[in-house]
């Protein structure tokens, strides 16, 4: 195809992608060291006959508003934002490395810092929902693939719904049940015979139910893409392995995990992005006190009544710098392969 | 596979029938319990008393005389004007849909038909924009949509799910056109087609299977979004999936929380009949993607 050609069947998509993926990742960085300006103030000397005269500073309502619709962006302020208390914090962590003795006081002071709190959360939760959503889904393909053919179509339908169902929604439907006053939640409680144990009082609880929820949502797409591996199993190698003598464990270990490999990096590719993007389990948890996300961060400082833009800047451009480093590997992989075949 | 079957002890069988049960009831049950829940009243469905009266609809009975009720939904759908918010989901729907196909399978088609290195980083570059959570992207268009004056409203938010939506839609799109064989447009050019006439005339017609299974991912991407459309549109122009977050924050303090349970629920009933008529189409869509990627 020749280049002008190609430009031009090209253009549409590569305009939306530039304009709204592309622009919006650089307004975010030019946002971040940008704040908006002070209100202006003014000094008003009052003087009254015998009191004498005094000087009172107030707000110049009009000036302020001319000059933030003049520069909607605010003033330019360096890196201030990133490194004041609500982001990283330098200060704070400079003190809490100078003053603990040990490790984990350092490390439980650090988790009061808000931006570090959403940055752990959103690790535990990746790495671990990441690796669970892989072997739960590996477990129900080969279960499924071992099942009579009448029952497949109606295994995969219902194995679907928590990966199609919205997200929010999803999160909504499983937190009604494990609430305290919910039919899991109440078991829970009446098996341990404590009539307190609720989700909204422990974050510990609270991540777990997170970290399932994860799991629960993700294992469907893992379970569809590794069930469409097992169709292409190498018929002969699994005969030949039977007939040296090799055992179920065996044959799944030498034979269909090998076989599975490119497809498990695939899925942890994706989860990866997916979980790392945490936000709606905790909106439909109403889980903020206890754990908060990068991602719910960031919307937490754009909505409300005072939007704030310029922290919300900051913390999505330390949101893709995170993204970056994730991928990295990855794309340095693709990269290497790539040279490689050229 | 049917002979590897017959091998199996019975005690295997037993323990991979008792794992798939296990799986469908923690699959589909939260489901299940939530449809018979939305048609009773709040303290059934949350009972703090007895857990049975979920199922029995104690209260439900002695409030209503039945033991089942659509209180909620006559709540949501009525009262609280759901069918509004319905609407423009299915508008936001109906357009991202068409216009990220229409987009998507141009761009997809000749990143499938051009063997210069720039299709490679083009589509490496997708994928990194793949990976850009939608709430950070969101950050960056509330100031530029505040001063260009259109923040709130359907087409922006349209425009932006488009946008979100095709570094994956191109790369569906590319794997699936990649099956196509090259010879097919090849012997139209010979034949003095142009190569938008190739596509057009000989492409168009092949391509509809690969376009319906990308057209449902759209779909499924444009109707469960929550990011972009709870922070890009006012409140008169919500969307299904924002006005149930927004039921949530007014509801726990005023306890109609059916409200929230019956909209859930009609939320939930479209993608039940889009995953029973179209189960094979996500299920071959999911893994065009993995195979190639």
């Amino acid at each position: 195809m020749r280049h002008s050609t190609f430009f031009w069947f090209v253009l549409p998509t590569a305009s939306a992608m530039v304009l709204f993926i592309a622009f919006p990742i650089i307004s975010v960085l030019v946002q971040s060291v940008h704040a908006p300006h002070p209100a202006v103030l003014v000094e008003v000397e009052t003087c009254t006959p015998l009191v004498g005269c005094t000087v009172e500073t107030t707000m110049d309502q009009d000036a302020t508003k001319a000059i933030r619709e003049a520069e909607p962006l605010g003033r330019f302020i360096g890196l201030e934002i990133f490194f004041d208390r609500g982001h990283l914090a330098v200060k704070e962590v400079g003190e809490i490395i100078r003053n603990s003795n040990s490790f984990n006081e350092a490390f439980s002071k650090l988790s009061n810092l808000p931006f570090y709190r959403a940055l752990a959360f959103t690790l535990t939760f990746t790495f671990i929902v990441t690796p669970f959503v892989i072997i739960f889904g590996f477990l129900i393909a080969i279960t499924v693939n071992a099942i009579s053919s009448h029952l497949k179509g109606l295994v995969i339908f219902f194995s679907l719904l928590p990966f199609v169902v919205t997200q929010l929604i999803g999160a909504l439907v499983l937190f009604w049940m494990i609430d305290s006053r919910g039919i899991l939640g109440s078991a829970v409680q009446w098996l341990a015979s404590d009539p307190n144990l609720s989700l909204k009082a422990s974050t510990g609880v609270m991540w777990v139910s997170l970290i399932i929820y994860g799991i629960w949502h993700a294992a469907p797409f893992a379970f569809v893409i590794f069930y469409a591996g097992l169709q292409t199993l190498p018929q002969d190698q699994i005969e030949a392995a039977k007939i040296d003598g090799a055992s179920r464990y065996q044959q799944t270990k030498y034979i269909i995990i090998p076989h599975l490999f490119p497809l498990i990096t695939f899925v942890a590719l994706i989860q990866l992005m997916d979980n790392f993007r945490v936000f709606e389990p905790i909106v439909g948890f109403n889980a903020s006190a206890h754990a908060q996300s990068l991602s719910w961060f960031i919307f937490n400082d754009l909505g409300g009544e005072t939007r704030q833009l310029s922290s919300a800047a900051a913390s999505s451009v330390l949101t893709i710098i995170g993204v970056s480093i994730l991928l990295f590997p990855v794309l340095f992989r693709t990269w290497r392969d790539f040279r490689e075949r050229t | 596979m049917a002979v590897k079957l017959e091998k199996r002890p019975t005690s295997l069988k037993v323990l991979i029938y008792a794992f798939i049960v296990i799986w469908l009831i923690v699959a589909a049950f939260p489901f299940i319990w939530t449809v018979w829940g939305s048609f009773k009243v709040e303290l059934d469905f949350f009972s703090i008393s007895d857990w049975t009266n979920a199922l029995t609809g104690e209260r439900t009975k002695a409030e209503y005389g039945r033991p089942f009720t659509t209180t909620g939904y006559e709540g949501a759908w009525i009262e609280n004007h759901f069918w509004r918010n319905s609407l423009n989901t299915f508008i936001i729907c109906f357009f991202v849909v068409c216009t990220s196909l229409t987009i998507g399978t141009l761009g997809g088609y000749a990143l499938s038909r051009s063997s210069y290195q720039y299709t490679f980083w083009l589509l490496v570059i997708a994928l990194i924009f793949r990976a850009m959570p939608p709430i950070t992207l969101v950050a960056g268009y509330m100031l530029p949509f505040f001063e260009w004056n259109i923040w709130g409203i359907l087409p922006t938010t349209i425009v932006v799910l488009v946008a979100i939506n095709q570094p994956f839609t191109l790369w569906m799109l590319h794997s699936f056109f990649q099956n196509i064989p090259k010879e097919l447009d090849e012997s139209a050019k010979v034949d003095g087609c142009t190569q938008f006439e190739a596509f057009r005339f000989v492409i168009i017609p092949a391509m509809w299977p690969g376009v319906i299974t990308t057209g449902l991912f759209s779909f499924l991407l444009a109707y469960n979004d929550f990011a972009v459309t709870s922070m890009l549109l006012a409140e008169n122009n919500r969307t299904m999936v924002p006005a149930i977050a927004a039921f949530l924050g007014t509801t726990y303090t005023e306890g109609n929380i059916m409200f929230a349970v019956a909209a859930v629920v009609s939320t939930t009933i479209p993608l039940f009949l889009l995953v029973m008529f179209f189960q094979k189409q996500i299920v071959s869509g999911l893994t065009a993607g993995a195979v190639k990627g």
